[in-house]
């Protein structure tokens, strides 16, 4: 087990070719993903939280019990939408980056909007009379009590971000671990680890884990900065 | 003055939590000056001041405005609290403009404008958060002047301040009813009722149970609820006796 460490370590230090395309296509792949998702969960989790509209209790149980979606399964709805006798097979989209980048978003946007809803909604319990006594319409509503909570909704991107990089279901699915193509960090440490290249798989789970504390680090740098700058 | 003013309370009722909070409120509010919303805890004031910005819609009764039946006027609300956003001071008084269309000079001006009546321009580059309290209120007062409202409402503005911060927010109420807003003005600081006020409305349970010239409520109120409430008389003491 040492000398496989050991080995790890060197890949990682003399930055090899592999690692760094894998780790490469992983970052390009899950940033995609959190971007797509912020574009239509942080505006969705900010109109929910502010709205009040009857069968809004529902639709945030359903959108809270979304965030739990099992990275499996949808790999295997997208797989079935993008393969050849699915609804949206002739993009011929299947087994590749952006099949990964599609079933990523799926899984990003319910966990990005569920928790936008949430850190809005307690903006708005601080702000919101003030806001609506204002005569702001319900869309500048929403951006103003985003604006608020950035830092705390920065939060929220970065461990979805988190969520996305370190799962493995969807994109080996959809994806299917094609070396060179759309191997991504998971994958192929469940790869190698099945072939018995530790050294490789090892070598990759500290790449993953090094980005995870990494970006850990950086939400809580975030939150105390803008603590210190805007009270 | 504005020609929508003055204000008719009209027989206004709502109920919270199974509770009454306001009781059939009725009261005609002159079209300038301030105006001081008195009264215990519980008696309606805060709920009233939301009813007239429209808030809170009532169960029955209704507000109006002047003489012309749906007349619109400026209406700015500063509350107890000055419920900022995590941004620069000239951030959150231009938030009050995002609906008005202006051009970026103009809002540019106008902010400014406010800013120096308030005596902040020179922090506007600040994080408005970072102000002390008083200041954070002159800046609640600032984003609500800055849209030239017709009717002003203050919810115990200077509730948390020291006497020196309260003199400055009071200045500038001052300030902003002789440049021509109607001012309501929510306080039990009864000091300051007397300094600002022209008019007092007293409630208590949710009704008006008095309305008149500031001098003549807070020297000889004629009613047993207001005379109570500024004998300092405990609600509860009021109920014990009377039965």
């Amino acid at each position: 087990m040492w000398d496989a460490l050991s080995a790890a370590l060197r890949l990682v230090l003399r930055l090899d070719g592999d690692v760094l395309a894998i780790a490469g296509l992983s970052l390009r792949v899950s940033l995609l993903a959190v971007a797509c998702g912020t574009l239509v969960g942080v505006p969705l989790g900010a109109l929910l939280a502010i709205s009040r509209m009857p069968g809004r209790g529902v639709l945030v149980a359903v959108l809270n019990g979304l965030m739990g979606l099992p990275a499996v399964v949808v790999g295997l709805v997208v797989y079935l939408l993008l393969s050849r006798s699915g609804p949206l097979g002739a993009a011929g989209l299947l087994f590749t980056p952006t099949a990964m980048v599609i079933a990523q978003t799926i899984l990003v946007t319910p966990l990005i909007a569920a928790l936008t809803r949430q850190v809005v909604e307690d903006a708005d319990r601080e702000l919101g009379e003030q806001l609506r006594s204002m005569r702001l319409g319900r869309w500048r509503r929403a951006r103003a009590l985003a604006f608020d909570a950035r830092f705390s909704l920065a939060v929220v991107l970065l461990a979805a971000f988190g969520r996305a990089v370190s799962e493995v279901g969807a994109v080996l699915v959809v994806g299917g671990n094609v070396a060179g193509h759309t191997r991504t960090m998971t994958t192929a440490i469940s790869l190698e680890t099945q072939k018995g290249d530790l050294p490789l798989a090892l070598a990759l789970g500290l790449v993953l884990i090094g980005i995870v504390l990494a970006v850990n680090a950086a939400a809580s740098l975030l939150r105390h900065h803008a603590m210190r700058v805007y009270g | 003055m504005s020609p929508a003013l003055p204000i008719r309370i009209e027989g206004v009722s709502l109920r919270a939590d199974g509770r009454a909070v306001l009781d059939g409120l009725s009261a005609s509010i002159g079209s300038a000056g301030i105006t001081a919303v008195i009264g215990p805890n519980g008696a309606g004031k805060s709920v009233t001041l939301r009813v007239i910005d429209g808030l809170l819609v009532p169960d029955s009764g209704r507000v109006r405005f002047g003489s012309r039946p749906g007349a619109e006027i400026r209406r700015a609300f500063v509350f107890q609290k000055p419920g900022l956003i995590r941004s620069s001071v000239a951030d959150n008084v231009a938030l009050a403009l995002a609906g008005a269309r202006l051009g970026r000079a103009e809002m540019r001006d106008r902010v400014a404008e406010a800013l120096r009546r308030v005596g902040l321009l020179s922090r506007a580059r600040d994080a408005a958060r970072k102000l002390s309290g008083g200041e954070q209120q002159r800046l609640a007062l600032a984003r609500a002047a800055v849209t030239e409202p017709d009717l002003l409402l203050l919810d115990e503005p200077t509730a948390h301040l020291d006497p020196a911060a309260t003199e400055e927010i009071e200045a500038l109420v001052l300030d902003l009813s002789r440049g021509g807003a109607k001012v309501i003005l929510v306080s039990h600081n009864l000091g300051q009722v007397g300094r600002l006020a022209e008019d007092v409305l007293v409630l208590a349970a949710g009704r008006a149970v008095e309305h008149g010239p500031a001098a003549r409520i807070l020297a000889q109120p004629r009613s047993p609820e207001a005379r109570a409430y500024l004998a300092g008389e405990l609600p509860w003491m009021s109920c014990a006796a009377a039965s």
